[in-house]
C-alpha cells in the first residue's frame, strides 16, 4: 500500500509549519532586537514605566557617551591582541599535533591522543586554583601571555584537524618523501595547501572562543587596564547602579566581531559545529 | 695481507658509517610525529596535566595562599558530605542539567526536522536560530538580565500588558533558576539544530523511498528512519550538553551571581567562590576533584549504554 500526502495537504501542512517557525525565530532575534532598541533609545525613556516594542528614538550618540564612560576601547584592544595572538599560537600547534596524530604510527600514539582529548572534559573550575597558581610562578599574572598560555594547547582544534586529516591520501605523502622532501617541507607544502578548509574553520572558532573567554582572563587579568572586553562588562553590571543604556551599547559594540564572522563565515561555523556531530 | 686487511677495515668503516645515517635517519623520521606533537603537549603538561595533580594535592591540604599548606588527609572531602551548601548546589546542577539537556535536544531536533524541508527564506530561519551560539555568555547575561529585569524588563512589561502581573524574575529563588534554564535554551537550542541538520542531511534518500514503498506513514518512517540513524548524533549531543551543562558558569555568574541566595549557585560556582572569596584553595579543589569524577563517570556510563544498545538496534 503506498502512502501519499496530497500536495494540497502538504502545502497546508508547510505554511503552517512556516509560520510556527517563522514565530519560534521571532522569538529568538528579539533578545538582539531589544538590546539594539534600548541601546539607541533616550536615556530618560529606559525608566519610564511604559514600555515601547518599537525603537522611540535614535540617539547614535548613546554610543559615543558609552565609549566616554567607559575605557571600552583599551579593553577590546587588550581582546584583540589576545584572541589574534592566540589564534597564531592555537591553530599551528593544532595543525601540526592534528598532522602527527593523523599520518604517523608511532608508540604511544592511541594513549597520548586519549589523553589529550580527555582534557576536554576537565572544566577549568577543576584546576582553576592550580592554573592560577602556575600562571602566577611564571610571573604572567595580569598579562597577555598569562592569558594566552594556558589555552594555547586546544584538544577540539586538534581533534578535528585529525578527522580532516585521516582523509589526505597517503600516496602523496609518500611520493613527496620519495622525491627527498624533508618532514617539515612536505607538512608544509603538501598537507597545509589541502587543509585550507579547516585551517578557516579553526581560526574562527579559535578567535571566538578567546574573544568570548571569561572565567581565565577573570582570574589572571585583575588590573582594570588589562581588561579584556567580557571582563569589563562584568565589572559594570556589577555596579549598583546599572546603567543599561550604557550596558547595551556596550554589548552590542562587543557582539560585533563576532556578528561580523557570523554574516560571512557561517559556514565555516556550521561545518565546524556539525564536523564535531558527525564524526 | 696488510692489504686486504685495509681493504676490510675501509669496508668496515663504509658499513658503520651507512649504518649510523640510516639509523639516524630512520630515527629520525621516527622521531618527527614526537617532533610535532612536542609543543601542544608541553602546554598541555604544563597547564592542564600538572595543574590537575597539583589539584588532587591541594585538595587534601588546607592552605589559604598565603600560609604554607598544611597536610590535612581527607578532611576536606568528608567535609563536603556534611556541607548543606555543597549539596545545594549539586542539586542546582542537577536540576539544571535535567531541565536543559533533554528539552534543548527535543527542540534542536524539532527545528532541525522542520527546517529541512524546503520553504521561504529557509536560510534565514536558520541563521536566526543559530546566531545565539556566537554570543558571548557574558552578553547573553547581560542581555537576559535587563530583559528578566523585575521593574524595566520588557517580560514583566508584556506580563503587566496581557494582565498576568510582575514577576520576580531574578530576584526570587523560584524564578531565577527558571530563567537562567530559559536563557540556556536560547543558547543550546540552535546549536543542537545545526549537528541535527548535517546528520539529518547525510541520510541517504532512498531510505525513505524504500520506507514509502513499504507502505510507512510520517511517523514511523521517523521512528524507523530517521531516529536510529540519528542515534550517534543524539548521543554525542547528550554528552556534549551534560558537559557543558556541568561547567556552566559565565552566564550564572554574571546574570544572578548564584543568588539570590544559594539558589542558582552551582558546583562550579561554589569551587570559584571557595577559592577566590573565601581562600580555601584546599577546599575548593576537592570539590573539583569530585567533580572531575562526576564528569568522567558520566561520559563513562553513557559510552557504556551506548555501547550495549547499540548491540540490540
Amino acid at each position: 500500500m503506498m502512502v501519499t500526502t496530497s500536495p494540497e495537504r502538504r502545502r497546508l501542512e508547510t505554511i503552517g509549519l512556516w509560520l510556527l517557525l517563522a514565530a519560534g525565530a521571532v522569538v529568538m532575534i528579539f533578545p538582539i532586537y531589544w538590546m539594539f532598541v534600548t541601546a539607541i533609545r533616550p536615556r530618560d525613556e529606559i525608566f519610564s514605566g511604559s514600555v515601547n516594542l518599537m525603537p522611540t528614538g535614535w540617539v547614535w550618540k548613546n554610543f559615543a557617551d558609552a565609549l566616554h564612560h567607559m575605557p571600552f576601547l583599551t579593553w577590546a584592544g587588550n581582546s584583540l591582541v589576545i584572541a589574534v595572538v592566540a589564534v597564531v599560537i592555537t591553530v599551528s600547534l593544532n595543525l601540526l599535533c592534528g598532522y602527527a596524530f593523523a599520518k604517523f604510527r608511532f608508540a604511544g600514539r592511541d594513549i597520548l591522543f586519549i589523553g589529550i582529548i580527555s582534557a576536554l572534559m576537565i572544566p577549568i573550575q577543576v584546576i582553576i586554583v592550580p592554573l592560577f597558581l602556575v600562571v602566577s610562578d611564571l610571573g604572567l599574572l595580569n598579562s597577555y601571555w598569562g592569558v594566552i598560555l594556558p589555552r594555547a594547547a586546544e584538544a577540539f582544534g586538534i581533534f578535528m584537524v585529525r578527522q580532516f586529516m585521516v582523509s589526505i591520501p597517503d600516496e602523496l605523502l609518500e611520493a613527496a618523501r620519495l622525491d627527498g622532501a624533508s618532514e617539515l617541507t612536505i607538512f608544509l607544502k603538501v598537507v597545509l595547501p589541502l587543509s585550507k578548509p579547516i585551517i578557516a574553520v579553526l581560526i574562527i572558532f579559535t578567535f571566538m572562543w578567546r574573544w568570548n573567554d571569561f572565567v581565565l582572563p577573570l582570574v589572571i587579568l585583575t588590573d582594570q587596564d588589562m581588561y579584556t572586553v567580557q571582563v569589563g562588562m562584568n565589572l559594570l553590571k556589577g555596579q549598583y547602579n546599572t546603567e543599561w543604556t550604557d550596558l547595551m551599547a556596550v554589548a552590542l559594540l562587543s557582539l560585533t566581531p563576532m556578528l561580523v564572522i557570523f554574516v560571512f563565515f557561517q559556514r565555516q561555523l556550521i561545518q565546524g559545529i556539525a564536523g564535531t556531530g558527525l564524526k | 695481507m696488510a692489504d686486504l686487511s685495509m681493504i676490510s677495515l675501509r669496508e668496515r668503516d663504509e658499513t658503520i658509517t651507512s649504518r649510523i645515517s640510516g639509523w639516524w635517519r630512520s630515527s629520525r623520521s621516527r622521531l618527527t610525529p614526537y617532533i610535532f606533537i612536542a609543543p601542544n603537549l608541553l602546554l598541555f603538561s604544563v597547564f592542564v596535566f600538572f595543574p590537575l595533580l597539583y589539584a588532587a594535592y591541594i585538595s587534601v591540604h588546607q592552605w589559604s595562599l598565603i600560609d604554607t599548606p598544611e597536610f590535612v588527609g581527607a578532611q576536606n572531602y568528608t567535609r563536603l558530605l556534611t556541607d548543606g551548601q555543597f549539596w545545594q548546589s549539586l542539586k542546582n546542577t542537577v536540576v539544571f542539567s535535567a531541565a536543559t539537556v533533554p528539552t534543548s535536544l527535543i527542540l534542536g531536533l524539532m527545528l532541525a526536522i522542520g527546517l529541512n524541508r524546503h520553504m521561504a527564506a529557509r536560510t534565514l530561519l536558520r541563521s536566526i536560530y543559530f546566531l545565539p551560539v556566537v554570543v558571548s555568555s557574558v552578553a547573553t547575561a547581560i542581555i537576559a538580565a535587563w530583559l528578566f529585569n523585575d521593574n524595566y524588563g520588557v517580560i514583566n512589561a508584556v506580563l503587566k500588558q496581557v494582565g498576568v502581573g510582575r514577576v520576580a524574575w531574578l530576584s526570587t529563588p523560584q524564578w531565577a533558576l527558571p530563567s537562567i534554564i530559559l536563557t540556556t535554551l536560547w543558547v543550546r537550542s540552535g546549536f543542537c539544530m545545526v549537528v541535527y541538520l548535517a546528520a539529518l542531511q547525510s541520510i541517504s534518500p532512498s531510505y525513505y523511498e524504500a520506507a514509502v514503498i513499504d507502505g510507512a506513514s510520517r511517523p514511523q518512517q521517523f521512528r524507523y528512519v530517521t531516529w536510529p540513524l540519528l542515534r550517534p548524533t543524539t548521543f554525542l549531543l547528550l554528552i556534549l550538553n551534560v558537559i557543558y551543562s556541568f561547567q556552566v558558569f559565565d552566564l550564572i555568574y554574571v546574570m544572578t551571581g548564584g543568588g539570590p541566595g544559594f539558589s542558582t549557585t552551582m558546583i562550579v560556582q561554589y569551587i570559584y567562590r571557595a577559592a577566590f572569596a573565601n581562600s580555601e584553595m584546599g577546599y575548593a579543589s576537592a570539590m573539583g576533584m569530585v567533580l572531575f569524577v562526576l564528569v568522567l563517570l558520566f561520559t563513562v556510563i553513557q559510552w557504556r549504554i551506548n555501547r550495549r544498545t547499540e548491540q540490540f538496534v
